[in-house]
């Protein structure tokens, strides 16, 4: 079935490489993507929970600005709208860029800023979700705010939320697909590309499909890992990760 | 380039309501066909029906680990030979992108749903199950009168949640060249060009309808909560 795949495309690769270099671009939006949206989150997350009003306000706007726009027109507005806004010479610049790096780097911002937002409200649950005692005792130790976040909150909250922040590595992932709207050929865009110039839209589609569940898998079983290492001992009751977007759901 | 200008805004409104109003019926369609299915999917798995159960697991964790754009090509070009096949001649039947987007939509989104409700019939207590039998109830009387009344309303703030998700993710079907609010928006801007205008009132349009939906679920989440800790 996957026979087509072994044969040379027009421009002398074999149709299997097109696909790979699809994973590759979809992999490195991913990694990077997450690690952004990672910090970001974290940020914001905090960001919401600390007693500065116009620090929490902004985080709070952040939040409702990024999750209530669809991923798709976000990559418009990052993609077509940002080098008009920006001064001229940086939206030349934006615009000049060469072909991959011209749609990666706003697929990236926008895949970040986005995930940024559904991570930094399940910071917010975690921060939240710890025992009250925890912050007066660092204020009973005399840690400075910034003290107390860094080496008591955080440690505990990000352990909290480990499961769900499965249900956000698995999102970012497959949103990369979103990416092809605006150039980028990610994976589904060169499965379509195969699919197109073969015919063989079983092969194409199916490798693809294929290569997607064997990415859910890795992540989902890493995620586990890191759970199981990272994992508050104790007798409390824990949650195992959950597959997908459900605990993400409830917080929206 | 030329000067941002919001009036063109106004002569492209008509345009844009008519491109959200698919975008609500599509939204409005998928929701109540992928609860029907959904809630089928995950009795199916609750009640560990025999290969149906194993089948609906396996259509759930496909079905959630694939983007949603491969599943709406995949849908373009299954959907005429699956049809075909069916039919008597046997030859592909060709249905359009638009029955496209809404057999993909109501199939994808009823394995989300359906996650959503299988743990809410998890987290429904045993003894509910059992009185209904003690009282004599078949069991398709007991799901139908007693269990999912309550899970409905115990997951309905996270099936709302969902919905608004959906509501932004039938943009997608913006790749088969669909008129909803982003098509209908990107085919004006292919026509005029005014892209910054067009494409900042298409996310403020999307940013008001999802934050005023998700407050709304956020009181109908607390008044839940109220109710739940009344009990």
């Amino acid at each position: 079935m996957f026979d087509v795949l072994f044969d040379q495309a027009s421009d002398g690769q074999r149709y299997l490489d097109w696909l790979m270099s699809g994973l590759g671009w979809t992999l490195a939006l991913a990694f990077f993507g997450w690690w952004i949206a990672f910090a970001v989150g974290i940020l914001v997350g905090v960001g919401r929970t600390v007693e500065i009003r116009s620090v929490a306000l902004l985080a709070r706007l952040y939040v409702e600005i990024f999750r209530n726009i669809p991923v798709l027109v976000q990559m418009f507005l990052w993609y077509f709208v940002l080098p008009e806004i920006l001064p001229a010479a940086a939206g030349h610049w934006l615009k000049q860029l060469p072909p991959p790096w011209g749609s990666f780097l706003p697929a990236l911002a926008c895949l970040s800023f986005y995930t940024a937002s559904r991570v930094a409200e399940q910071v917010r649950a975690g921060i939240e979700a710890l025992p009250k005692g925890q912050a007066e005792a660092t204020r009973a130790l005399g840690l400075s705010s910034v003290q107390a976040y860094r080496l008591v909150i955080l440690p505990q909250a990000l352990r909290l939320i480990v499961p769900s922040l499965t249900s956000e590595v698995m999102a970012i992932y497959k949103n990369t697909s979103v990416a092809l709207t605006i150039g980028l050929l990610e994976l589904t865009a060169q499965a379509r590309q195969v699919s197109e110039e073969t015919f063989q839209t079983f092969a194409a589609f199916g490798a693809a499909t294929l290569a997607y569940l064997t990415l859910a898998l890795v992540a989902y079983g890493l995620m586990t890992l890191v759970d199981r290492r990272f994992h508050i001992p104790g007798p409390a009751q824990r949650s195992r990760p959950r597959y997908g977007r459900l605990r993400t759901a409830k917080e929206a | 380039m030329q000067a941002i200008d919001f009036t063109i805004v106004l002569q492209a409104w008509p345009y844009l309501c008519s491109g959200l109003a698919f975008s609500l019926a599509l939204t409005a369609t998928a929701f109540t066909a992928g609860i029907l299915l959904g809630t089928g999917l995950a009795l199916a798995q609750h009640l560990e029906i025999p290969v149906l159960g194993h089948a609906a697991r396996i259509y759930i964790a496909t079905m959630r680990s694939i983007p949603l754009i491969l599943v709406l090509f995949w849908f373009f070009f299954l959907a005429p030979v699956i049809l075909g096949s069916l039919s008597p001649d046997g030859r592909p039947v060709s249905i359009g992108p638009t029955s496209t987007a809404f057999i993909t939509f109501c199939l994808f989104e009823a394995a989300y749903y359906s996650e959503i409700i299988r743990v809410g019939l998890r987290a429904l207590s045993r003894g509910q199950v059992e009185a209904s039998q003690s009282l004599g109830l078949t069991t398709p009387q007991t799901y139908r009168y007693v269990v999912l009344p309550q899970v409905a309303r115990t997951v309905a703030p996270i099936v709302l949640s969902q919905t608004i998700i959906l509501f932004q993710d039938t943009s997608l079907v913006y790749v088969l060249s669909l008129t909803d609010l982003v098509g209908a928006t990107s085919k004006l801007v292919q026509l005029n060009g005014r892209f910054v205008e067009l494409y900042v009132t298409v996310a403020l349009v999307y940013l008001t309808i999802c934050s005023l939906a998700s407050h709304c679920v956020a009181i109908l989440k607390r008044r839940t909560a109220g109710h739940a800790a009344q009990r």
